[in-house]
């Protein structure tokens, strides 16, 4: 066979694993000895606790095609279930109760998917608004959730596996960073196999996937129970290992459109697209704050330039939409097709 | 000379003015790292406690050039009320040097940050709300509600209410109506008002009210039958108008209506028109602008143009007034730590030390300009909450007037449970019990 002339060969394709490999070690071994407690406290915590909440709703929305508001219903099932298995099963390694919270959200998450058999697109999305109103409602009129807490503001355990003490600002990074590392790995491996497929026949053409013999009816409930699942683990994080404390409020329709925005921002049905859009969606508003109150700290007070950077996220994220509506993800194969083009042709 | 020598010498003499210059530029400071909200649902509250705290630190700074000398600093930082944005502030604003303690007026807020400011040894400040068990100051070294937790918010609207209807024993057999907002801030009085009825003889009914609370006629429908002799409006933000207008609307007296510690603003009642006229609520900073230190804030800060609020009229306000008291606590309690640990910046665990021995009794409120606008202040190493007094206002339609004396909450009623509370706190999280040594030993560094 004629050797292919060396313009038209592919840039030496590393195989597939070797990026996100070469990131872990990065996130492992470099950043807990380089960051400052702003990076992990401030930045990197509710990155991975967005992140993987957005990979669980890309997993429901982008993939299997449901359209979901109850997002941060299903984080609050997460945080609040493992805070009442940590309290109330003695003796319950804290992976134990991590896992039992999941558990907890992926059963609400099947209970508030049942509309999915009967509604579509706009209406489902309507339907689980009722998740939404429902779980906050609840956590806040029945005190035994928050253990009859005064307040109803509730502070997380401390955390520790195996005796080892995760309480500092590293620690709870580590922490997180394992969760999320695990449970995207096992999501990624989910999108790729005979379920994942099935979520996208579903998705494409619900009536061609009950054709060619696709259940959809238990299809789609495993996308709400695994989307919950891991929004639900998202929860726990968000609470645990970030804000250190569990409130109802925190947890309210704001969080569950934040996710949303975050999978349409990184990009629909792709793992990846849901770190790219939580990384916006939590530096993004900071970078802004910070130079909005360097440039124009002295002239204006805290709260116009606040309201001027929302006008300006605001519109930046309508510009980026028209733009580039495939999301940050199609931006960045693009840039990175470029860049190996230039390589390659120098 | 050379020319290398004309650089030489040049470098030396700015090396000179420098080293000169540096210890001016670097002069004391105090630093107050401000998390305050200007926008969001509960801006009004935020740009009025804020204004007149930051109206209070530029009254001693531009008065007394500061405390001894020490000039006072602080930033913004906009949290808007949401928890995960002041976790953000907090970490932005730690980082500079010479804090002296965090002021958030968030309960949200301040749970995220009780683990945070106890490592870092930084007091913690929820003037008139927080946690009622970090009042307990074996617990909580770094924490302070001061003046006012929820419980002696309850004890204090019971003992007015006792006090119009002539005595504590002719409590007995009457009914009081409480209705809450529908969120854990509103539910948090409910066992204390239970037990204060068991213990004096009143029936109580807690009705709550869904958040916002734009709609209550069921809820005033409810108080019409059961006919109490009070209601308290334990409200926040759009629900306390709306009740004002439906009581009236339902017959309810406006005047037998009490509005508790967030419910007692000018934004409470204007809203409700002349259906809040006659409508009292508990205080612990009474409003108006007649009180010196409120006078000099306009003379001094205002007339130099520096003042913070942007709405003159609203100088004297609730809200006002009580970043005021709250500068007059924060900046009184680094001066008594400055006593003892000398006149310059402090760690914050010295002005730990400073709030917990803050004792400003009615003489010396007076002569900070404060007397009538609050009481006075007993702060401890464990307590505290440092026994604030509470005093009732009616509104007229146009301002909020006094009309009661200052009631002292039954704070050795409350004690017990808020030990109980703390000490449950205490096992939950493996903390040890601090000791009067304990509070002693102070963190210089």
């Amino acid at each position: 066979m004629a050797a292919i002339p060396a313009e038209f060969s592919s840039a030496p394709v590393l195989p597939k694993w070797v990026a996100p490999v070469l990131l872990l070690a990065f996130a492992y071994g470099v950043v807990p000895l380089v960051g400052s407690s702003y990076l992990f406290e401030a930045i990197l915590l509710p990155f991975l606790a967005l992140g993987l909440a957005g990979v669980g709703l890309n997993i429901l929305t982008g993939y299997a095609g449901q359209v979901s508001l109850g997002s941060a219903a299903f984080m609050a099932a997460g945080a609040f279930a493992a805070y009442n298995f940590n309290l109330r099963i003695d003796g319950l390694p804290l992976i134990g109760s991590i896992v039992l919270a999941g558990l907890v959200a992926a059963a609400i998450g099947i209970v508030f998917g049942l509309p999915s058999l009967r509604l579509r697109g706009f209406y489902l999305a309507v339907s689980t608004l009722a998740a939404q109103f429902f779980v906050q409602w609840a956590l806040t009129k029945f005190s035994w959730f928050s253990n009859n807490s005064a307040s109803g503001v509730i502070d997380a355990p401390r955390l520790s596996i195996g005796g080892l003490a995760l309480d500092g600002a590293v620690g709870r990074y580590l922490f997180a960073l394992t969760i999320v590392a695990v449970l995207t790995f096992l999501a990624h491996r989910l999108v790729s196999s005979q379920t994942g497929r099935n979520f996208i026949a579903i998705r494409d053409n619900e009536t061609a996937a009950r054709i060619i013999g696709i259940p959809v009816l238990k299809t789609k409930l495993l996308a709400f129970a695994i989307s919950s699942f891991i929004i639900g683990v998202a929860g726990v994080i968000w609470a645990f290992a970030y804000l250190r404390t569990v409130e109802p409020d925190g947890f309210d329709l704001d969080r569950s459109f934040q996710i949303l925005f975050i999978i349409i921002i990184g990009g629909l049905a792709s793992i990846r697209g849901a770190f790219f859009g939580a990384a916006l969606i939590v530096v993004f508003p900071l970078a802004l704050s910070r130079l909005g109150g360097f440039l124009l700290g002295d002239v204006f007070d805290s709260g116009v330039l606040d309201m001027s950077q929302r006008i300006v996220l605001g519109a930046l994220i309508i510009l980026f939409l028209i733009l580039e509506p495939d999301g940050l993800v199609a931006l960045w194969d693009r840039i990175r097709r470029r860049l190996l083009f230039a390589w390659q042709s120098t | 000379m050379t020319f290398l020598s004309t650089i030489k010498a040049a470098a030396l003499s700015a090396a000179m003015i420098v080293s000169v210059a540096l210890p001016a530029a670097h002069a004391d400071e105090q630093y107050f790292p401000l998390q305050s909200y200007r926008v969001g649902p509960y801006a009004a509250g935020g740009t009025g406690f804020f204004g007149g705290f930051i109206d209070y630190l530029n009254l001693i700074n531009i008065r007394d050039g500061g405390v001894n000398g020490v000039k006072l600093t602080w930033d913004e930082c906009e949290t808007q009320y949401e928890v995960e944005r002041g976790v953000e502030c907090y970490e932005r604003q730690k980082s500079r040097a010479g804090a002296a303690a965090w002021n958030p007026l968030s309960v949200g807020i301040a749970y995220a940050m009780i683990d945070r400011i106890t490592v870092d040894k930084v007091p913690l400040i929820t003037v008139n709300h927080g946690r009622t068990d970090s009042t307990d100051g074996r617990v909580f070294p770094y924490v302070f509600p001061l003046l006012l937790n929820p419980y002696s918010e309850t004890s204090g609207i019971v003992n007015y209410i006792a006090s119009k209807e002539g005595g504590i024993d002719k409590l007995k057999g009457k009914k009081i109506v409480v209705l809450y907002h529908g969120s854990p801030y509103g539910k948090e009085t409910i066992p204390i008002y239970e037990l204060l009825a068991q213990k004096y003889g009143f029936t109580v009914q807690q009705i709550e009210v869904p958040h916002p609370g734009n709609e209550q006629q069921s809820q005033w429908l409810t108080i019409r039958r059961a006919k109490p002799d009070f209601v308290v409006l334990r409200g926040w933000g759009v629900m306390n108008p709306v009740a004002l207008k439906t009581a009236v609307k339902v017959g309810y007296p406006v005047d037998h209506i009490v509005g508790n510690v967030w419910s007692n603003s000018e934004e409470d009642v204007i809203p409700a028109g002349d259906a809040a006229k006659g409508y009292t609520a508990i205080t612990t900073q009474a409003s108006g602008n007649t009180y010196p230190v409120v006078q000099e804030i306009v003379k001094t800060v205002y007339g130099a143009g520096k003042g913070n609020l942007e709405d003159k009229a609203r100088i004297g306000s609730v809200y006002h007034n009580l970043g005021i008291v709250n500068g007059i606590l924060n900046v009184e309690a680094i001066r008594v730590a400055q006593e003892k640990f000398g006149h310059r910046t402090l760690t914050g665990d010295e002005v730990r030390w400073g709030f917990e021995h803050l004792k400003l009794d009615p003489a010396k409120v007076e002569a900070l300009g404060a007397k009538d606008l609050f009481h006075s202040i007993n702060v401890s190493w464990d307590n505290h909450e440092g026994e604030g007094y509470v005093t009732f206002q009616q509104w007229d339609g146009k301002k909020w007037n006094v009309v009661s004396d200052w009631i002292a909450p039954d704070w050795a009623l409350l004690r017990p449970i808020i030990e109980k509370s703390a000490e449950a706190y205490a096992k939950e999280k493996g903390i040890k019990l601090r000791t009067a040594a304990d509070a002693d030993a102070v963190a210089t560094n």
